[in-house]
């Protein structure tokens, strides 16, 4: 018992001078699922940075000849080591419903190599390269590791290139939510009276609109001969129009509270300005809380974005987001036909999944008095 | 002394909390005795056990703690009427949601909570969640063991609400929680504790939460009504003074292990535990000199994961011995007529480790 | 409490000006009107219009007035009942949305009780049986379903009953009685289809409801007035029916105010998806086709069910807690 007192007190000690971050990313390490979510955000975001590093080829290729092709499964082992390949696919047309009927071939093997070369792309629009992490190893080969669509498209591509626009949107629309929520809660909450009557009535406003209605008729009214980018950028707009109001809420409860705490009295006696309280005293103590808020609003942002894209009045074709490929799956005979296009929808699932596990996680961590 | 048996026996009771960093003994061996119609004084700083000890006795300890050994001997009635007979029974052997032990809580051990504010409902009438009570336990009123009308409840918790001292009963039956002072509310806590007409009453720091001039009232009160109902009463608190008002016999806990127990004159007039001693010096008096500072015990509260080996008290005392109380844990013994001390100073027997 | 109600009752009608104006300004935002998406659809299939018949249709449909006159003349309309006329389907308005609205209406409180109904006992089950298997199960379930876009729950759905078991689960009458009068025959097959729709809908707030519950019911549970109920005598399950769930019901019911509004504007994706004679596809019909009338009567509608979910939300919480009841 002697022995283990002074080890204790250390440990105390690490905890007692440990900063505010140190003790949210001690605690949010304990969450294993919140962790391995965060891993897999981090490869999602990976994607986004270069989503043609990851494609197998052109997601804008197609050939009517190669159209909804099954899922080609890759096999890692072949001739006793490692060897990736996938099977080959022959095609008959069936005489009855004239439809390309295609079957595996297991032994036509088309070899699938790392590091390979394949179609020219950019690098963040910065340096050309050909090199793309996955492809066949001879280059005029094309595989279909998630399937093709019905204009001979490869999934896979599309989809590295869908996830770039869908993990994106999410961001950017939580970001612009969280500088408008902040800073209109902050005012409201802050410097109370007329400023916050106005924006408490705005928020209220806002929040009694019938969201998905108003925002399909809002990107309804975008002129139709838009570039893909003002359209993304009007959607974003759109999405985030709504979800400042619950963070502007929030910041306003956490700013009138604050307001009455000792220790904003207390540097306001001592001197400090402003500008020094909002942003060195009172800011940091909800910080965390906001970031945890904020990873719980992008999944709810993915979803919104996915819903839009998928009737049609969202990011339009030829833009690729996950919305936009579950365009494919919208008719059921197609579907009976090719259940793969529903792949996109897993994607969304997982990457919701993992932003709620995350943000779960840094809500409990970032919760000063848990513990 | 008394002929008369114990009402409630409590036997070597230990209760541990299995948490994550660790086994926590909360109860670590506690005896003692309450006998009928006696007011027992259970005294500790937060943390020693006292309300581990109430909980335990109700069988309310919640997960992840249980009542690992131990015995809670409680003569419970077979009837409600005063011919009816007596019977033991080990309330720790007894499950903690079973039939039996329910009828026992609140008919036979009643509980006046810690906190009147939130230890009532605040979306149910006062009167509604006494009404309950008593319609629970209805054949403490009828003898014919015929279940109790709504109406007769509401009369008998008028009448109550009158005994208590509330003012304006037939009203007040009818209000929130929240629409009561709170002198009134422990006074309706009172009233809901006694309507079963309960022979052990078990008050878990009742006067804490109120204002000085309330707290007077309400055990004044309480010394009214248990001397009109013959109830026996476990009064658990960190306030000295209102154990010297209140209890008979006192019991004095640190670190879920009895320190010392005796008659409440003999425990302030001749305390023998270095714990017991430290905690009379430390009570400001009217007589002491002014500008002195006020004794206080040294060192802090131990966390419960680190309890000291040996005697628990044995950091902070100024008689320890050093070899015997830093290894081995006194045992609880006769050093006096009627009082007990678990303490090396005054034998050299030790519990086993 | 009665005040305030009061006083939301008397800011409906400024409220619903207030929209009206924002909707109006949304639905003729697009360039181009009616007419315009009218003539590229027609010059689409081979056909083809004059000018001067434009011109008149134009000028018939008051489309070459100012937007302010365009606006008012569609309010005079509304305060006299008029949801004026479809462009496209040359019908009036209140015609086409009539039934359609029922049914909406019907759908989102279906979608609304089998939440509550599949929810509450889910999420009083998990709080008082934390961490065992069922509490796990409901957890994963819960997480899934709040991860699941409806849309795609609907398609997965219509996927496999379509490919399994051959089935079509899309509309909400059978052919014989799609266009039947309404009939104690009609009302039952209506039953029979709805409440796989109105589950879909209801998926995604049923898991962060009984996540609601569940937390709430934590809290409360270790309340002292629960250890007060417990020291009386009361049994377990009674006592947690009877105290915590009680109050763990107040926050899940200031839940309505968002919720049963989502649910109303949610039922728009479902429904498209799984062609449910509902306002929602029309709406989305009308926005294309930019037939601003239809198109800004829904969405005025849509609000206007908001803005009593909201009112809805806010008088029940007042009805069950005391609290809130007897302030002031």
């Amino acid at each position: 018992m002697v022995a283990v007192a002074p080890d204790t007190s250390a440990a105390e000690d690490r905890v007692s001078v440990a900063s505010n971050w140190t003790l949210v990313w001690w605690r949010f390490r304990k969450h294993r699922l919140a962790l391995f979510s965060a891993g897999i955000l981090i490869c999602l975001y990976a994607v986004v940075i270069a989503p043609d590093f990851f494609s197998t080829q052109d997601p804008e290729l197609t050939d009517a000849r190669q159209a909804f092709i099954p899922v080609q499964t890759l096999h890692l082992f072949d001739e006793g080591g490692f060897k990736p390949w996938v099977p080959g696919i022959v095609g008959k047309r069936n005489s009855v419903t004239l439809r390309m009927e295609w079957t595996t071939d297991p032994a036509r093997k088309a070899y699938v190599g790392f590091f390979v070369q394949g179609y020219p792309y950019r690098i963040l629009g910065l340096f050309e390269t050909r090199t793309h992490l996955i492809g066949p190893v001879e280059a005029n080969q094309r595989i279909f590791l998630l399937g093709s669509d019905r204009l001979g498209r490869d999934q896979w591509s599309r989809i590295m290139h869908g996830t770039q626009t869908s993990m994106t949107i999410g961001l950017v629309a939580v970001t612009l939510s969280v500088l408008l929520g902040v800073l209109l809660g902050g005012i409201s909450g802050y410097y109370g009276g007329l400023p916050d009557q106005i924006i408490q009535r705005m928020i209220e406003l806002l929040q009694s609109v019938p969201t998905i209605p108003i925002w399909l008729a809002l990107s309804a009214a975008l002129p139709r001969d838009w570039t893909p980018q003002q359209v993304f950028f009007a959607i974003t707009v759109i999405l985030s129009l709504v979800g400042w109001t619950t963070l502007g809420r929030e910041v306003r409860g956490r700013f009138l509270a604050l307001r009455e705490e000792d220790f904003v009295l207390a540097a306001d006696l001592a001197g400090a300005s402003r500008t020094r309280i909002i942003m060195r005293h009172m800011v940091p103590t909800f910080l965390s809380h906001i970031i945890a808020t904020s990873s719980l609003a992008i999944p709810v942002m993915i979803i919104n974005e996915t819903s839009l894209s998928f009737l049609g009045l969202g990011i339009r074709p030829p833009a690729i987001s996950w919305g936009v490929l579950l365009q494919e799956a919208q008719n059921i005979q197609t579907l009976a036909l090719a259940p793969w296009l529903l792949i996109p929808g897993l994607l969304v699932i997982v990457a919701v999944l993992a932003f709620n596990l995350v943000g779960d996680g840094l809500r409990d961590a970032s919760d000063p008095y848990s513990h | 002394m008394n002929p008369a048996p114990p009402l409630l026996s409590v036997r070597d009771l230990h209760v541990s909390f299995a948490m994550d960093e660790g086994l926590v003994r909360a109860v670590d061996g506690a005896s003692f005795d309450v006998l009928p119609g006696q007011t027992v004084g259970i005294v500790g700083e937060s943390g020693c056990g006292k309300s581990v000890t109430m909980k335990a006795i109700l069988q309310l300890v919640e997960q992840p703690g249980r009542i690992a050994s131990g015995e809670i001997l409680f003569r419970r009635r077979t009837g409600p009427a005063a011919t009816d007979g007596e019977e033991v029974v080990d309330l720790a052997r007894l499950p903690s949601r079973g039939v039996e032990m329910r009828a026992i809580r609140g008919a036979e051990i009643a509980l006046i909570p810690q906190e009147p504010m939130a230890a009532f409902s605040p979306v149910h009438t006062v009167g509604d969640q006494i009404v309950e009570a008593l319609q629970l336990h209805g054949r403490q009123w009828r003898t014919d063991g015929g279940p109790l009308s709504r109406k007769d409840a509401r009369q008998i918790t008028v009448d109550l609400f009158r005994d208590v001292g509330i003012s304006m009963p037939e009203q007040r039956i009818d209000a929130y929680s929240w629409q009561l002072s709170g002198g009134l509310r422990q006074r309706a806590m009172i009233a809901m504790a006694l309507s079963c007409k309960p022979r052990l009453l078990i008050a878990d720091e009742p006067t804490t939460a109120i204002d000085v001039t309330t707290q007077a009232q309400v055990l004044g009160l309480l010394r009214e009504l248990q001397r009109k109902y013959g109830t026996a009463i476990i009064f658990i608190t960190h306030d000295l003074g209102v154990i010297a008002q209140m209890a008979s016999y006192v019991v004095v806990m640190y670190l879920g292990r009895i320190m010392e127990e005796g008659p409440v004159d003999d425990i302030f007039h001749a305390p023998k535990h270095p714990y017991t001693r430290a905690l009379l010096r430390s009570i400001p008096s009217l007589y002491g000199r002014a500008r002195v500072a006020l004794p206080v015990i040294t060192g802090s509260l131990p966390h419960p994961f680190n309890r000291p080996a040996g005697c628990p008290f044995h950091p902070r005392c100024g008689d320890v011995i050093p070899g015997m109380c830093t290894t081995r844990v006194p045992s609880l013994q006769n050093i006096a007529a009627r009082q007990q001390a678990s303490c090396f100073l005054y034998h050299d027997k030790a519990d086993p480790a | 409490m009665t005040r305030y109600i009061i006083q939301r009752l008397l800011l409906l009608p400024f409220l619903l000006v207030l929209f009206s104006i924002v909707v109006f300004a949304i639905v003729q935002a697009p360039p181009g009107d009616f007419l315009t998406a009218y003539v590229a659809t027609l010059a689409s299939s081979g056909s083809s219009i004059s000018a001067e018949h434009i011109a008149a249709l134009r000028h018939e449909y008051g489309l070459d007035q100012p937007m302010a006159v365009q606006y008012l003349r569609w309010m005079q309309n509304l305060l006299s009942g008029n949801l004026g006329l479809s462009l496209e389907y040359q019908r009036p308005n209140a015609e086409l949305i009539g039934e359609q609205l029922t049914l909406t209406i019907a759908l989102a409180l279906l979608s609304f009780v089998l939440t509550w109904v599949i929810a509450v006992p889910a999420g009083i089950y998990s709080a008082t049986h934390q961490r065992s298997f069922f509490d796990y199960l409901f957890t994963v379930i819960n997480y899934v379903g709040v991860a699941t876009p409806n849309f795609l729950l609907a398609l997965v759905l219509m996927w496999l009953a379509f490919a399994y078991f051959d089935v079509g689960i899309t509309g909400l009458f059978s052919s014989e009685y799609a266009n039947a009068p309404w009939s104690l025959g009609r009302v039952i097959d209506l039953l029979k289809h709805i409440w796989l729709p109105a589950l879909v809908l209801g998926i995604a707030g049923t898991a962060r409801l009984s996540r609601v519950m569940r937390a709430n019911l934590l809290d409360e549970l270790n309340k002292p007035y629960v250890m007060t109920a417990r020291a009386k005598g009361l049994s377990e399950w009674r006592l947690v029916l009877r105290y915590p769930v009680r109050l763990a019901f107040n926050p899940l019911v200031s839940t309505i105010g968002w919720y049963l509004p989502a649910l109303f504007s949610g039922s728009l994706i479902v429904a498209t998806v799984m062609n449910l004679p509902n306002i929602g596809p029309l709406l989305l019909r009308a926005l294309v086709n930019q037939d601003m009338y239809l198109a800004g009567s829904i969405l005025l509608i849509y609000c206007f069910l908001t803005i009593i979910g909201t009112l809805i939300s806010d008088v029940l919480l007042a009805w069950i807690d005391p609290r809130i009841r007897m302030e002031n």
